[in-house]
């Protein structure tokens, strides 16, 4: 087999097989693109987790305290509320959105009239600045006569509700914007999902007399698995790493009331720029990592499964 | 045929009460100062003073290059940078390349706070703040970035790639010239996430300039609230105007972008 | 490669000092956050002191405030930075303690003088005895009213509250509420993020008999029955009197502002904007005494402080430069463009200021205001916002509260003073 030869390299290139010629290609292509994530991404980050084993405050030099940071976060009461918060940001987070999303593109697949309109009508959200749109949203919390929420319990006889004054449900209250925001993303994606289903096994499965919910059971939701993993793992990371919406709906008293809806990047942010405590900081971003990192392998391994 | 009415109606005025919140901060942009808060949908008294204020405000325009520019630089960057190491984690074999994407992978698990102060420090020791490159090099290439293209590249057939090989082109020929094109849809939606994500990032632009010709815009709106003040019908109309672009880019590649993320759906 | 080009210049410029060859322009970097007026008033003085200097050059930095904290984090372990720098008088102890900042020079900021001229709150600046920077101008809280609501509640406008029994009638007799009891207008905003936290712990603590710290500021001392009868004061304004409401139209000044509270403590940085209100009149007065007629108030302010990073030449141009800051003349055009208060008392109290309207309660507060000595203000800060989240959201009692509280934030002062 003749194999393409640029002429470069002269004889030591010309005796390399194949499969040697495309691994150096392979590097060569890597090669820059490694150096940056080297630079700015690896170094800083095992920079990072160095400063998590001092007590640098960013104004002294920094000396080295071994695993102290990380006793005091795992004694930290704080800390765990703020780790409950984070996976409860998951927990409730991911469900709603998808479910949500999924019945909007589930239905929005079977309609044709104004179908682009629509689709950009759910998108546009995820376009918006995040402090302007937590803006707005804290005026819907708001009590009788002046928050929509609260203007529609009552018109249903229902007790009025402090939302974000509330310890309880501070948590979802900011967790709606962010669901708000993604929906579109979301709608979009499980739209192409269900797209790319061939219509000969719906045709099949009605010829068989199937009823519409075990078609949706059986082949639908299978057939979207990819779709559905992709979305649950990248939705994960996105709850995870929460901090805009919280920041912005919660400016005044960040991540209250009572820490009832601090998220873990939150925490880094403000020990690290208001407390100056970098070390606490880094020790609390290894915790994320680590979150994150066992969140995606999971992802991998299922997706292996197939 | 009334059920699908029905359908069509719950979702029509389901994104129309998406839109509520646009349309609220659409309304304040229009407000006067001293209207901001009588929370009214349409304004008693509409007036254009603040995009009037907004847009002849000498610095906006440059903020608003300063942002156009440095989007659109670093989205090239991703484009061209994330297909190059997507594609080869996709479609070489060699050792090492489940450990390459891993590592790749890992660097979204980092919050970019963590990681503010040491770029200060190297682009300081590089002599690079108060420049252009100093905001763009953090983002030129992502990880975000990588995987997608990567999903993309792999439903791309080895058998084009081979005929290629076979015509004589050399491995870098078949990246660009056989493979890329048949991965549009997917540089599409790369583009518009990368472009919505420089355009909105505020705290490196803000860390690593003190020039304010070198604002982005995120961070020249900044500069509208002070220690106690926030002028809302400023930031609000400062907000619409900051989503033109976006939207204009949304639209032009709106059907790109439904192929595109169809398939990375499909292959998850 | 700016440090290293600077350290030529200033090198430069004191070998030409040193030679008699003073004709050499020094330039020396002035940072501040950014904020319109404030960088009109600033570019107003940089032009009169360069051109009553002309051998100095003044660069004028500036940044968003948001993350101003961030910005200057960045730079010091960077060594980046300016020559002169403004701060706020919280972030003192921070700065010191990365030896960011030099102590005011004897020779042109003699401690006496700083004490003659300035107000006495210019003494939380002072740190073993040595001041480390002088404000340009102060602020102070008042009490602003809505002259109309009070029209309307059959109170006289031109005879705001004196005392806090005239303030809380004041405020039970303008809160409004409709048929379902849900709050339409309340007769005071509660909003401890805003500057009511300021308002207890230096205001309502002190009329009630207690302080908020030792003398020397590095123990809690407001868990004591006065720290609790202050506490509930302000709890009961919601539980009791039920004249306000915390979150009611999101913040204390969107309420002031919609005319939907008749009263509100906030400070001279609000008056710019106050002064955009269109549908109702409002004046200013100041904060209600005490029940034995004790008056106090809270006053905080941004400092400038020279760096150490300027010698030589460079030093006495910042000098130079903070002198003319601190200036009187400074201080008045800082009035008339940024609404802030002069920090030398000649310049405050003069005739016109003291008749003003306005700016009259601000000052005469002056003379009897407090300025907290902060150790790291965020976090003191969050100690007690989440105190009286506790007293009104989970029904925590006054006292327990406030020994919680003080054994959170003593333990950041114990951090602290521990370096």
């Amino acid at each position: 087999m003749q194999l393409a030869d640029d002429g470069s390299g002269g004889r030591f290139w010309g005796g390399l097989g194949l499969r040697q010629k495309q691994v150096v290609w392979a590097w060569a292509f890597l090669a820059v693109p490694i150096l940056f994530y080297a630079l700015v991404r690896f170094y800083p980050t095992a920079e990072a987790f160095y400063i998590a084993t001092t007590n640098w405050n960013l104004l002294t030099k920094p000396a080295f305290v071994g695993l102290a940071n990380f006793e005091r976060l795992w004694d930290d009461p704080v800390f765990w509320k703020v780790f409950r918060n984070t996976v409860l940001y998951l927990a409730i987070g991911t469900p709603v959105s998808l479910l949500l999303s999924f019945t909007i593109a589930y239905h929005l697949d079977r309609v044709r009239f104004m179908h682009g309109f629509i689709r950009a009508l759910y998108f546009l959200p995820f376009l918006t600045t995040a402090a302007a749109m937590a803006w707005v949203w804290r005026w819907f919390y708001q009590p009788v006569p002046i928050g929509f929420f609260n203007d529609v319990l009552v018109a249903f006889g229902l007790p009025q509700q402090p939302f974000l004054r509330s310890t309880t449900q501070a948590l979802p209250a900011v967790l709606a914007p962010a669901i708000w925001a993604g929906l579109g993303f979301q709608v979009v994606i499980f739209l192409a999902g269900l797209r790319a289903i061939p219509t000969t096994y719906y045709e099949a499965a009605r010829i068989d007399g199937v009823g519409n919910l075990t078609i949706l059971r059986r082949i639908t939701l299978p057939l979207l698995k990819p779709t559905i993993i992709f979305l649950v793992v990248f939705s994960s990371i996105g709850f995870l790493r929460i901090f805009d919406q919280v920041y912005n709906m919660t400016s005044g008293d960040p991540g209250g009331p009572l820490n009832a809806t601090k998220p873990l990047v939150l925490m880094i942010y403000q020990t690290a720029f208001s407390s100056f405590q970098m070390g606490y900081a880094a020790a609390l971003t290894v915790v994320l990592f680590l979150v994150l990192l066992a969140v995606s392998l999971m992802q991998l391994r299922l997706l292996r499964d197939r | 045929m009334a059920k699908r009415m029905v359908t069509w109606l719950l979702l029509l005025t389901g994104g129309l009460v998406m839109l509520t919140p646009l349309l609220y901060m659409f309304s304040t942009s229009l407000k006067d100062a001293s209207d901001v808060y009588d929370l009214r949908l349409i304004p008693a008294a509409p007036t254009l003073d603040n995009y009037v204020k907004v847009l002849s405000d000498g610095r906006f325009l440059r903020w608003f290059a300063n942002s156009i520019g440095i989007a659109t630089v670093v989205t090239i960057s991703n484009v061209f940078f994330d297909s190059l190491v997507g594609y080869t984690l996709a479609k070489f074999r060699f050792r090492g390349r489940y450990l390459v994407f891993i590592a790749i992978l890992s660097t979204l698990m980092i919050p970019t706070e963590m990681l503010v102060i040491p770029w200060y420090v190297m682009a300081r020791n590089f002599g690079w703040l108060d420049t252009y490159w100093g905001i763009m090099f953090p983002g030129m290439m992502t990880a975000f970035g990588t995987f997608l293209m990567k999903q993309f590249f792999e439903t791309v057939p080895n058998d084009f790639l081979e005929a290629a090989r076979v015509d004589g082109l050399n491995e870098f020929a078949i990246f660009w010239r056989v493979a890329m094109p048949l991965v549009t849809p997917a540089l599409s939606a790369l583009a518009i996430f990368t472009f919505l994500g420089n355009w909105t990032a505020f705290l490196w632009p803000l860390i690593s300039t003190t020039k304010r010709e070198l604002y982005t815009l995120p961070v020249g709106f900044a500069s509208f609230s002070g220690e106690f003040q926030r002028e809302w019908e400023m930031v609000m109309a400062g907000a619409s105007v900051a989503t033109i672009p976006v939207l204009l880019v949304f639209i032009l590649l709106q059907k790109y972008i439904v192929r595109g993320v169809m398939l990375a759906g499909i292959k998850g | 490669m700016r440090g290293f080009r600077w350290m030529v210049v200033a090198w430069l410029a004191s070998f030409g000092a040193m030679s008699g060859a003073g004709a050499q322009t020094v330039e020396i970097e002035y940072w501040q956050y950014v904020f319109d007026a404030r960088i009109k008033a600033m570019d107003e003085l940089i032009k009169r002191f360069q051109a009553a200097n002309p051998t100095i050059k003044v660069k004028h930095t500036t940044f968003p405030y948001a993350d101003y904290q961030t910005k200057i984090a960045a730079a010091m372990p960077a060594g980046q930075g300016p020559d002169v720098v403004q701060l706020f008088y919280g972030w003192l102890d921070n700065f010191v303690a990365a030896k960011f900042i030099q102590p005011l020079p004897h020779d042109t900021f003699p401690p006496a003088m700083i004490e003659k001229d300035f107000y006495p709150i210019v003494g939380a600046m002072k740190r073993d005895g040595e001041y480390y920077g002088l404000p340009t101008a102060v602020r102070s809280l008042g009490l602003f009213y809505n002259k109309n609501l009070f029209k309307e509640a059959g109170l006289d406008p031109a005879n705001p509250p004196k005392t806090l029994d005239q303030f809380l009638d004041a405020a039970k007799k303008t809160t409004k509420r409709d048929a379902s009891g849900n709050l339409l207008s309340e007769g005071v905003t509660l909003d401890f993020p805003g500057q009511d936290y300021h308002w207890w712990r230096e205001v309502l603590l002190r009329q009630m008999g207690g302080t908020p710290y030792s003398p020397d500021n590095r123990k809690v001392a407001y868990d004591s029955d006065a720290g609790a009868k202050a506490l509930n004061y302000y709890a009961d304004l919601q539980r009791v009197q039920k004249v306000g409401q915390v979150g009611f139209m999101d913040e204390g000044q969107a309420a002031f502002r919609a005319g939907r509270a008749a009263m509100t403590v906030d400070g001279t940085f609000r008056l710019g904007s106050f002064g955009g209100i269109k549908t109702f009149e409002w004046g200013v007065t100041e904060l209600p005494a005490g029940p034995d007629g004790k008056r106090s108030n809270f006053a905080s302010y941004w400092v400038n402080a020279i760096t150490t990073r300027p010698t030589g030449a460079k030093l006495e141009a910042a000098k130079k430069f903070l002198v003319y800051l601190t200036s009187p003349e400074a201080m008045q055009v800082w009035l008339d463009m940024v609404g802030e208060l002069p920090a030398r008392k000649a310049v405050a109290e003069t005739e016109k200021n003291l008749s003003h309207p306005i700016y009259a309660p601000f000052l005469k507060a002056l003379a009897y205001s407090q300025a907290t000595v902060f150790v790291d203000e965020m976090a003191q800060r969050q100690v007690s916002l989440d105190m009286i989240n506790r007293v009104l959201i989970q029904n925590q009692d006054a006292k327990a509260a406030l020994a919680e509280a003080a054994k959170s934030e003593q333990a950041i002062l114990d951090r602290f003073y521990k370096k």
